[in-house]
């Protein structure tokens, strides 16, 4: 694996322990389809989270938040139609939450998240 | 609730509206949106308060910031917004304290300079008349800024320097960043040099009256006469020989040349009558003004206060010439363009100058000229009726003999005429204060034949050229004006049979060429 996947995947796990910390209910991770990869799906309460994590090891290319784009947010908006088509599930609520990780290698990373963006 | 408010100013022409800017930075996905009709430049400050902000040691939040600039309906442009939004957004992030009703004015550089913009005088009087004497310029334009009475104007060099006046934590700030800005406020750019002296001019007797009665009285002034005979050498005198502007007068002109200039070009207070000598190849739009967008001044507003000196006036394309009719009668110029409306004065002495023929050489007996009667006549009709119909003298020039070129330096010098123009301007002024006027161009002909009627001795002559149908009746007030005019450089209290002959002579002088 490579350091940069590595990196990602560590950022995920953080992602997961956050979200969880928050009180949701990680249902899925690393969810894939032909039209892309679902980070983690989880519940929170009734509404179903769609979340995106972003992980860097430094501001020097930007805020994670930053590489979220009005593309990938109406990607992740799709996917998360598809994950209920697959699953036959009927989620009125659903919502995009993308979770950023700023991971230096020294002390705790910052972990940030953003609710039901775009 | 994160939200941030300051204060700026939009120009539209010379008046300026204060604009609220509110910023407010909201919990989702980084993006930077300004709202209420953006030009492309204050587009772009999104890019520069960015990068100005993070140079300066305060990075602007990393989550939605949208900026509102109020009344939405304004179009605003420009670059002076940036320091405005800037602080409204660090406002909002709560990274300064609230900056009350401080007027912010200014361009950012990248590395967190502040800029001088243009129009920075009428920003700033908009502003003091609106109530919000506080403001806050870039220290390149602080001296034009402090022109304006009843301002509290700080300059400042850096955005680190003013946060950090505003509260901002020290620590963060880049406060060893000092730029040298003394390029940008330099000398104020291109100074006029001297206006040429009067003693220059040879012989010329009438030519020179001509002009002290046109700079007397405000009468626009037409010259006509060969190549070389010295037209614009005298035109170019006239503006010496008018007096320094008052305090209205001279905030005017130099809020119009703030607007045109360089953002930097005024610090200080223009007291001298500008001079605009416009090239004959002008377009309408460069002489009246216009452009895209919004309408800049032009050279008729530049000469506001002033002399629009009109060379070779024959050669100006005729509907340059008649766009000057509007601004002649009115003295003010409304422009209007796609992105507004906008009005500038234009209150300047006109001086038109013709060669008498297309080939110049129609003067005299006129024997070396190779122009036909009909290119003659068809030469000086570019210059419309309505239009030398307002120029009160219209005085040919002949070629200096060589007598008079000879005995050089006896001539009178600039500062001496000023005077008599000055003593005459101050008579003017008592006599015609109850009528709301200042000079004798201006009383109309109502006035004229009313409350300043002459004994019926005095206009003898003119009534019976009105007879005879020489003279129109407004050929007949011209003459009235141009005789008060003389009456007052003669220090009398009423012009005499004397100077009414003088004043049809300086009227008719062209009557047989054009």
């Amino acid at each position: 694996m490579k350091s940069k996947d590595l990196l990602g995947r560590r950022g995920e796990d953080l992602a997961v322990g956050y979200l969880e910390a928050l009180g949701m209910l990680v249902l899925e991770r690393n969810w894939r389809c032909p039209g892309g990869e679902i980070d983690i799906v989880a519940l929170d309460g009734d509404a179903l989270v769609i979340a995106e994590v972003k992980t860097r090891r430094s501001l020097d290319y930007g805020h994670p938040f930053e590489a979220v784009g009005p593309e990938k947010l109406a990607r992740l908006h799709r996917l998360g139609a598809a994950w209920c088509r697959d699953r036959e599930l009927r989620m009125p609520l659903r919502r995009v939450d993308v979770v950023a990780v700023l991971d230096d290698g020294g002390g705790e990373p910052l972990v940030e998240h953003l609710k039901g963006v775009g | 609730m994160a939200l941030g408010r300051t204060y700026s100013v939009a120009l539209v022409g010379l008046n300026g509206y204060m604009v609220e800017v509110e910023a407010d930075i909201g919990q989702t996905l980084p993006a930077f949106v300004i709202l209420g009709l953006p030009d492309a430049s204050l587009n772009e400050a999104k890019e520069r308060i960015r990068s100005a902000a993070k140079n300066s040691g305060i990075p602007l939040s990393r989550r939605k910031i949208t900026a509102n600039l109020i009344p939405a309906s304004l179009p605003k442009r420009g670059s002076g917004f940036d320091l405005a939004v800037t602080m409204a957004v660090l406002r909002a992030a709560n990274d300064i304290k609230p900056t009350g009703n401080t007027v912010f004015i200014a361009e950012l550089g990248l590395d967190g300079r502040l800029r001088p913009v243009r129009g920075i005088l009428p920003a700033v009087m908009a502003a003091v008349r609106a109530g919000y004497p506080e403001v806050v310029v870039a220290h390149a334009n602080l001296a034009e800024a402090s022109l304006v009475p009843g301002a509290t104007v700080r300059g400042y060099r850096t955005l680190a320097r003013l946060a950090l006046d505003f509260g901002a934590d020290p620590q963060e700030l880049a406060l060893d960043f000092e730029p040298d800005d003394s390029g940008e406020s330099g000398d104020g750019g291109a100074l006029p040099g001297p206006c040429p002296d009067m003693a220059d001019v040879s012989g010329q007797g009438d030519a020179r009256r001509a002009l002290e009665v046109a700079a007397a009285g405000a009468h626009h002034l037409l010259l006509t006469g060969p190549p070389g005979a010295g037209k614009t050498m005298l035109a170019e005198r006239l503006p010496g020989l008018l007096p320094d502007l008052g305090d209205h007068e001279s905030m005017e002109v130099t809020a119009i040349h703030s607007l045109c200039g360089l953002p930097s070009s005024t610090v200080r207070l223009l007291r001298r009558p500008p001079f605009e000598n416009p090239h004959h190849s002008a377009t309408a739009a460069a002489i009246i003004g216009g452009g895209s967008g919004l309408p800049r001044p032009g050279a008729a507003s530049r000469a506001h206060r002033g002399v629009l000196f009109l060379d070779e006036a024959p050669e100006y394309e005729r509907r340059v010439l008649d766009a000057l009719r509007q601004p002649l009668e009115s003295g003010e110029l409304v422009i209007h363009r796609s992105a507004g409306t906008a009005a500038y004065p234009a209150r300047f002495q006109l001086v038109l100058a013709a060669n008498p023929c297309p080939c110049g050489k129609a003067s005299g007996k006129g024997l070396d000229c190779t122009c036909t009667p009909v290119m003659r006549r068809r030469y000086l009709a570019r210059m419309s009726g309505p239009l030398l119909d307002r120029v009160d003298i219209q005085l040919q020039v002949e070629r200096v003999s060589l007598t008079d070129f000879g005995q050089s330096g006896a001539e009178e010098d600039t500062a001496s005429v000023a005077g008599r123009v000055r003593e005459a301007r101050s008579r003017q002024a008592e006599r015609l204060q109850r009528f709301g006027l200042e000079t004798n161009s201006q009383v109309p002909g109502r006035i004229l034949r009313g409350d300043l009627r002459l004994a019926s001795a005095a206009t003898r002559i003119l009534d019976q050229s009105l007879e005879r149908g020489v003279l129109t009746a407004r050929g007949y007030d011209r003459v009235l004006r141009l005789a008060w005019t003389l009456a007052d450089l003669g220090r009398r209290d009423a012009p005499d049979t004397n100077d009414i002959g003088q004043a049809l002579g300086l009227r008719q002088a062209t009557a047989a060429a054009a």
